[in-house]
């Protein structure tokens, strides 16, 4: 039946033993937690700053992603707030008059730029600070950090000084980008696009040290990426061939091919971008006979793979809040492994797509064309987990409200998608609020979602300490309800040609713009609770079991909670596949402690 | 990466491999342990292999991004890269090229000699890539970069050269230095790379059971070279 040798259902069965840091009382440091605290606190300091152990820097990222997830929604609401009354003019007195921002006005209320300039900040903050220091690291570099080599049974990743190495790089990008906003901040968008960019940045040069922290942030991502494409490939423990590994694993490993092969041309973009600024070499500057549009299609060619590298794990991890959530294998498994790397196959041949106004006809309707293919793994994946959740005893946890919210949210993101990729409706949606609905429901609705969810899942695991159901359901109930009530009305808007990034609109959009503003901020109240219930868990928490839900993957089956250093106390042996729930019952939680569902007013059908 | 030496197994890791890692007497390479994640050093190498390989992917898709702007931008203006190309001085850009591909050559038999465990011809060959590495950067910046810096042959509003072939020419001049320049830079880190695997090889560190660095930085080496093979003919030979 089982898996796991004798030797290690014993030692698991009384794992409470290396349980939770520090209540045991073996002598080998190595059977220690590896959250367990060094003698003095400068040790301790010290020990977090220069280890290569994976699980540590998963947990740094962990926080500094959440850390700059709370800045870049802040520059969010400062945006919404801005656009709560749209602004007017007294043609008469010249009074300006519906700016929220209007601490940055002059004195006699008649000059509007000043807030409009800043209002451009922030939403080019927002911009910046979601894509390159929360969505794109979000979930490979804190949770596949921490969970890739717990799930395939490996020690570490396969280089784990590099790995260190990613961790200082991107807290290097992330300072200067900070550095940057102190300065005054960037007004060109997310996207940079040229001549604007090389133009306009005469003041300290912001655009080039922005510019200079996005290429530092790639390498971080190189890192991440080249070091979990290899661990997969060879760390993989005795008995796991490729189809006996957890779906997450898939979804990382399509996502760290996707890091590897288009992060470096971003880096050549950004690298001959800093060198049109200061020496101005003219290759995208249209005075010198140099080409803007070619530095859109370089762009793309990153940023278009990189949304997949935004939303692949995303889907990874919604595949196991669902297997563990409803407690059944994931319908048709190798479908949604090989969907993985199709949408990582496509990904690289639709960046034409973010230029339908700017690139030739027939290059506009082949790439209209491929993009609608991406649709197909995508709609894949989604049937496979409805297929899944069918029949299955759906366990409704925080996790798997998330999984749900994501299948809600992701499909709506989805299908707005394929407006977007029909030439002709895209000719009058371009440029709208309805394009900012649609990347908001794939980028937030899907990636942030299934991450929190992932938090929420794997929480007992990484601190070995359970959470409050009762107020991350509450944090829940908010963050789904704050979401739609923001991004809904924002499709409306579109259609009806609200244009996306002005600071100022006319006075029928203003109800939309309301609705929106006050989901922002029901967004914050949820955000706000999950993070209350979190500081309580780790002050307050119960402690966690091994293996709290009664899960068949690596890390919930053979490594206790929190792991100790070295992971696993015995190489673990993959005699299963990760989602035999069918065939296996987990040895070592005791019966009662994973919560079977409610008795059913009716009877059990087979 | 490749050189992880924790000094111990974990606790219920890989078994000795019937190296005597405790006898200092011994060189390091052969006390040499896999770290600690790896089965053996058979292992490690092949793992830190494929992160060369794919490191090596995206130098590859790095340069790709210029030689797509070289190719546009010379099916628009074929006639500035013609007329820039002209003002290459084509000896000095042979003479790189014959310096470069002696330096594979080196660096290729230096790793055969680390298989072998040949210590003094591993370090023989680690000097001559080296020096041919450095010779490739002297001769591009004393007999070339120098001169067109004197006569204003620059890259966009820098260019006030005298007599220019073409309207366009500028913008040659701004693809000739980019690409030359991100090659260079890649030289000058293999040059530090060498400089390191020296003072290690002096200190016994590779020899048949252990020499991923030397297998990584010559694979590094050999796409510097390969860089070079595409940049020589496409910025001095085609007109």
């Amino acid at each position: 039946m089982s898996s796991i040798t004798n030797k290690d259902a014993a030692g698991l069965a009384h794992g409470k033993a290396h349980g939770g840091g520090g209540h045991h009382s073996g002598d080998d440091h190595e059977h220690h937690s590896y959250l367990h605290p060094k003698p003095t606190i400068l040790a301790t300091i010290k020990d977090w700053a220069t280890t290569i152990d994976h699980k540590k820097i998963g947990v740094m990222y962990l926080f500094a992603i959440l850390f700059m997830f709370f800045l870049g929604g802040m520059a969010a609401l400062t945006v919404r707030a801005e656009l709560w009354f749209p602004t007017t003019v007294d043609p008469k007195t010249g009074v300006v008059s519906g700016q929220f921002l209007q601490m940055f006005m002059t004195g006699d209320g008649k000059d509007w730029s000043k807030a409009n300039k800043f209002y451009n900040q922030m939403m080019t903050l927002h911009g910046l600070i979601m894509v390159f220091l929360v969505i794109v690291p979000s979930v490979p570099a804190s949770l596949g950090n921490f969970l890739l080599p717990l799930m395939i049974g490996a020690k570490d990743v396969a280089f784990p000084r590099l790995n260190l190495a990613s961790w200082y790089v991107y807290l290097t990008g992330s300072l200067l980008a900070i550095f940057v906003v102190l300065l005054g901040g960037v007004d060109t968008g997310w996207t940079f696009y040229t001549p604007y960019s090389t133009t306009t940045d005469n003041e300290y040069h912001k655009v080039t040290w922005m510019v200079a922290s996005a290429f530092i942030l790639g390498f971080s991502s190189i890192f991440t990426g080249l070091n979990f494409v290899v661990t997969v490939h060879k760390l993989r423990a005795p008995g796991m061939g490729w189809f006996d590994m957890p779906l997450f694993v898939w979804g990382i490993y399509g996502t760290a091919i996707i890091q590897v092969l288009a992060t470096p041309v971003i880096g050549i973009t950004l690298a001959l971008m800093v060198f049109e600024t200061t020496f101005n070499v003219g290759i995208f500057d249209p005075r010198l006979g140099g080409d803007p549009v070619l530095f859109q299609h370089f762009f793309w060619f990153y940023s278009h793979p990189v949304v997949y590298v935004m939303i692949l794990p995303g889907m990874a991890i919604v595949n196991e809040l669902v297997a563990v959530g409803c407690r059944k294998k994931i319908f048709g498994y190798r479908a949604v492994a090989f969907s993985t790397l199709a949408i990582a196959g496509i990904s690289f041949v639709v960046w034409g797509h973010h230029l339908f106004t700017s690139e030739g006809e027939v290059a506009a309707v082949i790439f209209s064309a491929l993009t609608f293919l991406v649709a197909i793994p995508s709609a894949v994946k989604i049937f496979n987990w409805i297929a899944t959740l069918y029949k299955g005893s759906i366990n409704l946890n925080t996790p798997t409200l998330y999984a749900l919210a994501f299948l809600w949210l992701f499909s709506i993101g989805g299908l707005t998608g394929l407006f977007l990729g029909a030439l002709s409706v895209d000719l009058h949606l371009h440029d709208t609020y309805f394009i900012v609905a649609h990347f908001h429901y794939v980028m937030m609705g899907g990636t942030i979602i299934a991450f929190i969810g992932g938090i929420h899942l794997w929480w007992p695991k990484m601190f070995g300490k359970m959470y409050s159901e009762f107020w991350a359901r509450i944090g829940w109930f908010f963050v789904f309800v704050g979401f739609n009530v923001t991004f809904f009305p924002q499709f409306v808007m579109g259609t009806r040609g609200m244009p996306r990034r002005y600071a100022n609109y006319v006075d029928e959009f203003q109800l939309y713009h309301q609705i929106s503003t006050v989901g922002a901020f029901l967004l914050l109240i949820g955000f706000l609770v999950h993070l209350l219930t979190f500081i309580q868990s780790l002050v307050a928490g119960k402690k966690a079991l091994p293996n709290p839900y009664g899960a068949l993957t690596l890390e919930w089956t053979n490594a206790a909670s929190p792991p100790i250093e070295h992971n696993f106390d015995h190489e673990p042996v993959v005699t299963h596949g990760p989602y035999d729930y069918d065939d296996v019952i987990p040895p070592q939680t005791p019966p009662g402690e994973f919560a079977l569902p409610k008795p059913s007013a009716r009877p059990i059908e087979h | 990466m490749a050189t992880i030496d924790l000094g111990h197994h974990g606790t219920h890791g890989s078994p000795d491999h019937g190296h005597s890692s405790i006898d200092p007497s011994r060189p390091y390479h052969e006390r040499y342990h896999a770290a600690h994640h790896f089965i053996d050093r058979e292992h490690e190498f092949d793992a830190v292999k494929m992160g060369v390989w794919l490191f090596l992917a995206t130098e590859v898709l790095l340069f790709s991004g210029m030689f797509v702007g070289y190719a546009i931008l010379r099916i628009w203006y074929p006639e500035a890269f013609i007329g820039g190309s002209g003002l290459l001085d084509v000896k000095w850009g042979l003479i790189n090229t014959v310096v470069l591909l002696a330096s594979s050559y080196t660096v290729a038999s230096g790793v055969r000699h680390a298989q072998t465990g040949n210590q003094k011809w591993l370090r023989i060959n680690i000097v001559i890539t080296f020096l041919c590495g450095l010779a490739f950067l002297l001769i591009k910046f004393i007999f070339e970069y120098a001169h067109k810096i004197e006569v204003g042959l620059l890259p966009g509003k820098f260019y006030h050269y005298a007599h220019p072939t073409s309207a366009h020419e500028p913008l040659w001049w701004g693809i000739y230095w980019c690409a030359t320049g991100i090659h260079a830079s890649h030289v000058i880190v293999g040059l530090g790379l060498f400089a390191w695997l020296y003072i290690r090889s002096r200190k016994q560190h590779f020899g048949p059971g252990h020499y991923n660095a030397v297998e990584g930085v010559g694979l590094y080496w050999h796409i510097v070279d390969i860089v070079w093979i595409f940049l020589f003919p496409l910025l001095y030979l085609i007109h």
